[in-house]
């Protein structure tokens, strides 16, 4: 058994209009960062998770993105895995 | 006809749902616990009540929608038996997938709490028969995250369906930009499930009931459910 740690990072699909990003954005405009686009604002989870390889790692947490960490109807997710030394 | 009304850690208008079904709608009542595993024979319309369920935490409803009691209300819906989710109840609705679409944060991201306007767009559901096509009920809402948001095919086949409850409006009616207050798509403020017995709103129907406070608009939605529910025995 491999222990993993993961990075996920849950953000509103891209179809869907982030007012709050757009909200930052129009601060940083108004600041000193005009040069800024595209901001997204989305959530950051962290956790750790024993499994036989990286694959099945992976699968365990988008099976656990798609029924609790995300809302698949309005957000997206992106999983980074990173083996931990025993 | 008895309501249930699940009390979830952070449930802040259960008691408002107990007094008007109780004493405004005149109709047994019984609080109900999110540990309880069953829900108890004869209770025939489960409310998921407004509040802040475990705190919002992830995501409004989120946690909520996997309490032990959801698989009981999951299967008295199943069974036929009525649910009604109100502003927090209606996102866990949509987070249990019981109903579809998401309540997204408000388009202005401010946290909105005050009367408005809903026109009811069904007369003949069990939660708004006792209501016109096209009557219009003045109801508060207090929600940040109530704008709903479901892809156009989905919003297509709602309206179709006459799955629409309810949709924000004007004092006159009319249903625009202007009379939108949380960006929802289509104004929709409240919809059915398939089969109807599933309705999932973000208006408060329980806190207008009495009209000791001046405004008993909501009341029409519990004597609907009683009605609905003499018919079926």
């Amino acid at each position: 058994m491999k222990h993993f740690k993961a990075s996920i990072t849950v953000s509103l699909r891209k179809s869907i209009l982030d007012v709050q990003g757009k909200t930052v954005e129009h601060a940083l405009h108004s600041t000193n960062f005009p040069m800024i686009k595209n901001t997204r604002i989305g959530k950051h989870v962290e956790l750790e998770i024993d499994a036989e390889n990286a694959e099945k790692a992976y699968e365990m947490l988008s099976d656990a993105c798609k029924t609790i960490i995300s809302n698949p109807i309005m957000e997206d997710y992106h999983i980074e895995l990173h083996e931990m030394e025993a | 006809m008895r309501f249930g009304i699940v009390v979830f850690p952070g449930s802040n208008c259960d008691h408002d749902a107990f007094y008007a079904t109780r004493h405004n709608a005149e109709s047994e009542s019984i609080m109900l616990w999110h540990k309880d595993t069953s829900i108890p024979k004869g209770t025939d319309c489960i409310i998921l009540p407004g509040g802040f369920s475990y705190g919002d935490y992830l995501r409004c409803g989120a946690i909520a929608r996997v309490s032990p009691i959801m698989t009981a209300v999951t299967q008295h819906a199943k069974r036929g038996g009525y649910v009604l989710g109100i502003c927090n109840g209606f996102q866990i609705l949509t987070e249990s997938g019981l109903l579809p679409g998401a309540l997204l944060r408000n388009s202005s991201l401010n946290f909105i709490c005050k009367d408005i306007y809903v026109r009811a767009e069904n007369s003949v559901s069990p939660f708004t028969n006792r209501l016109e096509q096209g009557q219009i009920l003045r109801v508060p809402i207090a929600h940040g995250e109530g704008n709903y948001f479901a892809d156009e095919d989905t919003l297509n086949m709602l309206e179709q369906q006459g799955r629409v409850a309810f949709k924000y409006c004007d004092v006159n009616g009319n249903t625009n930009l202007d009379s939108n207050p949380n960006g929802s798509a289509r104004n929709i403020a409240g919809i059915l499930n398939e089969q109807g017995n599933i309705l999932g709103m973000m208006p408060h129907p329980e806190r207008c009931c009495d009209v000791q406070i001046g405004n008993a608009d909501g009341l029409a939605v519990f004597q609907s459910l009683i009605s609905a529910a003499e018919v079926l025995i």
